[in-house]
């Protein structure tokens, strides 16, 4: 496995909730809210606390708490572990929190690599990449 | 190289591979009869391609009565599709559940 030749990817989504920071940190990280949202996991509030989140599909996601700021940033890595590295996953999750007139922003940002993904399929194929980008708007229409 | 990938795009490469496939992902399952008639080649010809695609994993069969009817395989495409694009999609069904959560705290 080459990681150098890995490329770290970043993919953020944000969006404004009309409640308040201390609300949305409670869904953020009270393990019973968290299930309710995201994945079933054994989270706990605690820099270095190793967790599992599990998904619907059977897959887990191996989770380590590496920052925490109470009502502003949580943030967590995000490994999923795969025979195949075409699945493997090494990120780290981070969420911001900002209040806003109407309640508050979040902010998730995951920024990692796959271990063998290669750079070719982003910059050379661009033939194919017009034709994934097609595809996947088809799918995400379907879904 | 045999990876994934490169079976993938060579399954993919022929044009009428290519689109026969689009449309299964378009119009979801359609049998080969269905296929056929819009492809403009003969019915063995379509079968033949369709052979390929589900040799990479592409798309699965189902016979039902004297019909078969073809699917495409949209996972097969996940060592393709940037990461980032599939997180994305998940973070923002993510956050919708999130804010149906939120919406239930208060009452």
């Amino acid at each position: 496995m080459n990681q150098a030749t890995a490329e770290i990817r970043t993919v953020v989504v944000e969006r404004e909730f009309p409640h308040a920071p201390d609300k949305l940190w409670r869904a953020l990280t009270q393990p019973h809210l968290i299930e309710e949202w995201l994945m079933k996991n054994d989270f706990a509030p605690v820099v270095g606390h190793r967790f599992n989140l599990r998904g619907d599909w059977g897959g887990v996601l191996d989770c380590e708490v590496l920052a925490i700021e109470p009502g502003r940033t949580l943030s967590y890595t995000w490994d999923f572990v795969n025979d195949d590295p075409a699945y493997a996953l090494k990120s780290v999750v981070t969420f911001t929190l900002t209040p806003t007139a109407a309640g508050t922003h979040l902010r998730m940002e995951q920024a990692g690599f796959r271990p063998e993904q290669k750079q070719a399929f982003g910059g050379a194929k661009v033939g194919w990449q017009q034709f994934f980008n097609k595809l996947e708007e088809v799918v995400a229409r379907g879904a | 190289m045999s990876e994934p990938q490169d079976v993938i795009f060579k399954s993919l490469s022929d044009p009428t591979r290519r689109a026969l496939f689009e449309r299964l992902c378009r119009d979801g399952e359609q049998t080969v009869a269905v296929l056929t008639l819009q492809a403009g080649i003969s019915q063995p010809a379509v079968s033949k391609h369709l052979a390929v695609l589900k040799q990479a994993g592409l798309v699965n069969l189902r016979h039902e009565g004297r019909q078969t009817h073809y699917a495409a395989q949209l996972d097969a495409l996940a060592p393709l599709v940037d990461w980032t694009r599939e997180m994305a999609g998940f973070w923002h069904k993510r956050f919708d559940d999130l804010g149906d959560l939120l919406k239930r705290m208060d009452q």
